[in-house]
């Protein structure tokens, strides 16, 4: 029998399968024991340190994870992600600020001018490759963050938004009480990720993997590459945008260095730390980035180094994330255990 | 019906593909050949919407596809391979095939389901066996063999179930024995399938033996086009490429 026909007894194999459906209620699960999880701590651990920083995970890794969906999942590295977190934080900032229409309402029309503006963004962007795309979007984020320090009148030039967010309550749920922000982050974290999560097990994410292994092959299975490309810069933009808006909650104000380019380069830096052949990589990233921030910032001055080191450590030591390392590490132990029971 | 009228393309000055009419009737067999640069590969790209001609049209039934991109040119029909294995290296077989399925049903930016879908099994699952893939579906790509990637890349053109299928050079880089094996499969999946196939070969054994038809290209002309027998007896065949010795010789 030669290597050719060798399939044709396939059918006799029993080989297992992929299957859809029991992953999807899966993940509903994880999400939901996680939420929970989330929402009982203040009830044991009071400490409104820890609280913070969950909040600012929430932030942070949202924005973070979007960014893996164009990193890891499409291979678009984007240099200029941050533009759309400085967004959420300055749209919804401004429209509570000046308008002072309900909260969801403002939450819906930020992104709704974040759908817009990424599309016009991408639209210019995603037809470039590689480190064009990188420097483009890196350009417009730049732009953005000149047009807010030159918008003085509007959005305070480099004071930001000052004299903070009003929050009116709604429904029930008041977002000057700090608990209340507590879970209502929680709940964007768990529902954005579990988004995201379903993008990237879709037939779309899929397609994203195909344009990201090899875009021209994608092309002639009959994939449009440039919409598939467009389609997940402006989803991973709502959710970057997203992020920004619980951040404009939690410090009650929107900074330029919200949408300045170091913001990009966080994220990307999270997403190195934390792994991108992973779905929850960027989450554990955000973790360690932002303990690592805190602890750092605390003992020296010269945190830019210490960071630098770790990042050369994961770069050049692990050549991988963290997440990506445990991830082959748990497979090794399993195939050397299979090896012991033939 | 495939019918190839006055397909003309040039970089700079080099005519790549010179006034090229060709009819490749439904379910033909055809083998391309001819020498190093002789526009070969350029013909199959200006077909597939990989480049567009300068003039000329390209009539699949009768609709031009000249100009036409290639996800729009696949989607009326006309599939191909590449001559080095063109896949997706960190996808599994299976879900290579259950992706190019999800593509072919227009459902390639579906966000509401989860992959794969239950109606892409089937096809897929066809796919892998005529392929001979079935046995590796859970390999990532990256990890078959080159013989095994060579099938996949063909395996992607055949899942959309293409009226034409076109194959370049299926036996690059195949020592003589996965040479053969792959021909036959290619015959194979020509007479089972009831498909156009026109594929490109430089090994002269393996087309004389196997394609009822052969068009020999040469500076981007048609210099013959005909039955084995035909071609081996042209002259201008002979002069220009086979040489005036054994045809062995022009096996690249």
């Amino acid at each position: 029998m030669t290597e050719l026909q060798a399939g044709r007894d396939a059918r006799t194999l029993d080989v297992p399968r992929i299957d859809a459906r029991p992953q999807r209620y899966r993940d509903a699960l994880i999400a939901l024991v996680a939420f929970i999880i989330l929402a009982l701590l203040p009830a044991f651990f009071g400490s409104k340190q820890l609280l913070d920083f969950i909040i600012r995970c929430a932030a942070y890794g949202l924005f973070a994870t979007s960014l893996n969906l164009l990193v890891g999942y499409t291979g678009m590295i984007s240099f200029g992600h941050g533009m759309f977190f400085g967004l959420g934080a300055y749209g919804f900032g401004l429209m509570m600020q000046k308008t002072g229409v309900p909260v969801p309402v403002a939450f819906v029309a930020t992104l709704a001018i974040t759908c817009v503006i990424a599309a016009v963004i991408g639209a210019i962007c995603v037809r470039l490759k590689d480190i064009y795309f990188a420097f483009v979007t890196l350009a417009f984020q730049m732009l953005i963050h000149s047009t807010i320090l030159s918008w003085q009148s509007l959005t305070g030039g480099d004071q930001g938004l000052r004299g903070g967010i009003p929050r009116p309550p709604f429904l029930g749920i008041d977002l000057s009480n700090h608990l209340h922000l507590y879970i209502a982050s929680c709940a964007l974290l768990v529902i954005g990720l579990l988004l995201m999560r379903q993008i990237a097990q879709s037939p779309f994410g899929y397609t994203l993997r195909m344009v990201r292994d090899n875009a021209t092959r994608a092309s002639f299975i009959g994939i449009d590459v440039w919409r598939a490309k467009l389609t997940i810069f402006v989803l991973a933009a709502l959710f970057a945008s997203t992020g920004g808006m619980i951040m404009a909650l939690f410090v009650s104000g929107a900074y330029p260095e919200f949408a300045y380019w170091t913001i990009s380069g966080e994220a990307i830096f999270i997403n190195m730390l934390g792994g991108v052949t992973t779905f929850l990589g960027p989450m554990v990233g955000t973790m360690l980035f932002l303990i690592l921030n805190d602890t750092v910032t605390r003992l020296t001055e010269y945190h830019g180094i210490v960071l630098g080191i770790v990042i050369l450590f994961f770069a050049i030591g692990l050549r991988k994330g963290l997440m990506d390392f445990v991830v082959e590490w748990v497979a090794q132990r399993r195939g050397q255990a299979g090896e012991h029971t033939p | 019906m495939l019918e190839i009228r006055a397909l003309s393309k040039s970089f700079g000055g080099v005519k790549a593909t010179d006034n090229v009419s060709l009819d490749f009737a439904d379910g033909s067999l055809t083998a391309v050949i001819g020498p190093n640069g002789a526009g070969k590969s350029t013909f199959f790209n200006l077909i597939t919407g990989a480049l567009k001609p300068d003039a000329g049209q390209i009539l699949l039934n009768g609709v031009d596809m000249a100009g036409r991109t290639p996800p729009e040119i696949v989607r009326h029909g006309i599939g191909r391979a590449f001559q080095v294995a063109s896949i997706f290296p960190s996808l599994t077989v299976e879900e290579t095939m259950l992706a190019a399925v999800c593509a072919d049903q227009r459902r390639a930016s579906v966000l509401h389901r989860r992959f794969p879908l239950a109606e892409t099994r089937d096809r897929a699952e066809h796919a892998m066996e005529l392929l001979g893939l079935a046995n590796k579906r859970s390999r990532t790509a990256a990890t078959l063999s080159h013989g095994d990637q060579k099938l996949l890349d063909i395996a992607l053109a055949l899942v959309l179930e293409p009226k034409v299928l076109l194959l370049d050079e299926p036996t690059a880089g195949m020592g003589t024995e996965e040479r053969w094996r792959m021909i036959d499969k290619v015959r194979e999946l020509w007479e089972t399938q009831k498909i156009t196939v026109v594929f490109i070969e430089h090994d002269m054994d393996i087309v004389f033996k196997i394609a009822p038809q052969i068009v020999v290209l040469c500076y981007g002309r048609i210099l013959a086009t005909g039955t084995p027998d035909a071609i081996r007896k042209d002259d201008a065949v002979i002069e220009a490429y086979l040489g005036s010795e054994d045809h062995a010789g022009a096996t690249a």
